[in-house]
């Protein structure tokens, strides 16, 4: 572990910028800490904590210091920049003179570097390269890059990746790791390198030797941080009952609150449907075919031969708890919720996956 | 030009007619203002029928008919089923013609009364009672939401049916469309009522783009579920009056919308 004072972090992100890389991180936007390019150190959300969320209420607030990562997890995730919102999987254009057709090329993947992934982040991206590992676009901007995960030492009020497992210390595939400590309120980076690309970056940086101590206060910081968690889910056997009462009176009561408005599917970094469609011009010169973020709380989506499997919205619920909490143990090995609380935070009406889970895991029916 | 040669190939371009009902014609307008892609969509089709844009006015058969506004006279519930038998396609487009649009405000009240007060001589006045979505009288085939619809869905619509794929008009919420876009929810961040998540997209979630409620201009999504909404928005602080008002704005004549606004 070394450490980057305040003045080294700039040099790490003009690094960056030198090698061409767009950066995504953290900035303060329409009143809230959304991701989006960093085009100058300031974009940064500086002394700006987000960290108060409640189901269904978000607000951001000064903080006393001038902290850049003193917030949690906001609207957007990263996956929108790996699993885009709408891709144009292929385009062809009708040639001239044969009635043929030629294909658009592929556009290269941009260079970028994810600035302050969370522990719970880390692992829904961990989760989403092993879906989208045969699908060659996903492939090349994941490739494209450069991770720079941030320890969170300050969970927010929805937050539970203590109980997932995913946080408060991130790991897992990250280049960097940073962990922004404040002395008088002004902060520093210990930092960490966790891949070649990693390391080579950190030998670029004016990087200070960090003590013994430092390293204590860290972990100490970090136990500490994973006590203090807004929300805690008991994960011990919880896909078994929650697989075993499709019955259970709960998912009604759910469903007489739930918009169905797929809110939280398309917040949940690990949420991966989506749907075609194939567009063309007028003129008939042009084809393309289009795939865009689509969710289980969506009626077409359940539309197969025959009719629709989900009319009630009490089982589109039921599916996403299921699909999270159960069902994606068997399809992928892990949970499919990280902890990162944003369905709770971005739900309209607050339905919180914490207290429904516990609601049908706690009683027979 | 690639357009032109598919003219060329296609002499008998299908025929277009667009009708017109009790409404504003703001809709019409969307397809007037579709400037860079008029020219495509005059060289797609043959625009046999539309008084606000030519003086071509041929009678039908024709493909595809667009049907603009409500039904609120006697004389126009007779003349939409003639509309109805000249069209192969029939499509209705925006509020007034797909749920009775905002003069459906009158269902709910006494309309010779609302006569008295407008009209000198309410009683050269001959309408119904109601005002009417064209589905309540003959059978649709598409519907366009919005008020006014949106330009891109019409043309999506429009390049469906000429190539003889189902258009896709999505029945999610207006939710799906801010997410996507990547914006930032007003409910949540700043405690702005919105109707979103009971309106059907469409419209690319314009209203919260602009840090503003939405005020359900598309209509209802399928299955939507106002009640749960009207509490949320009594919790953002409407009175119960608000609330009522807030859903019986465009599409007071749409069923969860009535219903919903105690209609
Ligand atoms: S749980 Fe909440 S966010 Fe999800 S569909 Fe229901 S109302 Fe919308
Ligand atoms: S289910 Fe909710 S808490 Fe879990 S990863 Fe998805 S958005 Fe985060
Ligand atoms: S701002 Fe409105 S439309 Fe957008 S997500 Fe929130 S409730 Fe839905
Ligand atoms: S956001 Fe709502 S009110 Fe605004 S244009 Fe869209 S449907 Fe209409």
């Amino acid at each position: 572990m070394q450490r980057l004072s305040l003045a080294g972090l700039a040099v790490l992100l003009h690094v960056l910028w030198a090698d061409r890389r767009e950066i995504i991180g953290p900035r303060l936007r329409d009143g809230a800490i959304t991701l989006g390019i960093l085009h100058r150190l300031e974009d940064l959300p500086v002394g700006w904590s987000d960290t108060a969320q409640e189901a269904a209420q978000y607000r951001v607030v000064p903080r006393a210091d001038s902290a850049r990562f003193g917030h949690v997890t906001g609207p957007l995730s990263w996956k929108r920049w790996l699993f885009l919102p709408e891709e144009v999987l292929f385009r062809a254009v009708r040639d001239d003179q044969d009635g043929g057709f030629t294909l658009s090329a592929t556009p290269t993947a941009p260079l970028r570097a994810f600035l302050g992934v969370r522990g719970c982040d880390l692992a829904a991206i961990a989760i989403q390269d092993r879906i989208f590992a045969h699908d060659p676009a996903y492939c090349a901007r994941r490739e494209a890059t450069l991770i720079i995960a941030i320890n969170c030492l300050e969970p927010g009020g929805t937050c539970f990746c203590a109980s997932m497992e995913t946080g408060p210390q991130a790991r897992g595939a990250f280049d960097l790791r940073l962990t922004e400590w404040l002395d008088a309120g002004t902060p520093s980076y210990l930092v960490e390198s966790g891949s070649a690309a990693g390391r080579k970056l950190l030998a670029r940086l004016p990087i200070e030797a960090c003590t013994p101590e430092d390293q204590a206060r860290v972990e100490q910081a970090l136990a500490q941080a994973a006590t203090r968690m807004g929300r805690q889910l008991d994960t011990g056997g919880l896909a078994e009952r929650l697989a075993a009462r499709p019955g259970h009176r709960h998912w009604q009561q759910v469903a007489a609150r739930c918009l169905s408005c797929a809110n939280c599917t398309l917040v949940c970094p690990t949420c991966f449907c989506s749907t075609i469609e194939d567009r063309t011009d007028l003129s008939g010169t042009t084809a393309e075919r289009v795939r865009r973020w689509d969710s289980c709380f969506d009626l077409e989506h359940s539309y197969i031969v025959g009719g629709n499997v989900r009319a009630d919205p009490a089982a589109r619920y039921r599916q996403w708890l299921l699909h999270k909490l159960a069902y994606w143990h068997t399809q992928f090995g892990t949970s499919g919720c990280t902890g990162c609380g944003r369905c709770i935070t971005w739900c309209p009406v607050g339905i919180d996956l914490t207290v429904e889970a516990a609601a049908v895991a706690g009683s027979e029916a | 030009m690639n357009a032109a040669r598919n003219t060329a190939r296609n002499p008998s371009r299908p025929r277009l007619a667009v009708f017109k009902f009790a409404s504003c014609d703001g809709c019409q307008l969307s397809l007037l203002d579709c400037e860079d892609e008029l020219l495509a969509v005059c060289e797609a089709v043959e625009i046999a029928y539309f008084p606000e844009a030519s003086s071509a006015m041929q009678p039908g058969p024709y493909d595809i008919v667009l049907v603009e506004g409500s039904i609120t006279t006697a004389h126009d519930r007779e003349r939409i089923r003639r509309v109805r038998r000249s069209a192969r396609r029939l499509v209705t487009i925006g509020a007034c013609a797909t749920s009775g649009g905002i003069q459906a405000l009158r269902n709910f009240r006494d309309v010779a009364e609302f006569a008295h007060l407008v009209y000198a001589r309410p009683e050269y006045l001959d309408t119904l009672a109601e005002s009417t979505p064209i589905a309540a009288h003959v059978p649709v085939d598409h519907e366009l939401r919005g008020c006014p619809i949106d330009q891109r869905q019409l043309l999506a619509l429009l390049d469906a049916l000429l190539r003889g794929r189902r258009p896709s008009i999505p029945s999610a919420a207006v939710c799906t469309e801010c997410k996507r876009a990547g914006q930032v929810c007003v409910t949540v961040a700043q405690g702005t009522p919105c109707l979103g998540p009971v309106t059907q997209a469409g419209c690319g979630a314009l209203c919260p783009g602009f840090a503003r409620g939405c005020y359900g201009c598309f209509g209802p999504k399928e299955a939507p579920n106002t009640d749960a909404l009207a509490v949320k928005l009594g919790e953002l602080g409407l009175d119960p009056p608000a609330v009522r008002r807030f859903w019986h704005t465009f599409n007071a004549g749409a069923g969860a919308f009535r219903r919903a606004g105690g209609g």
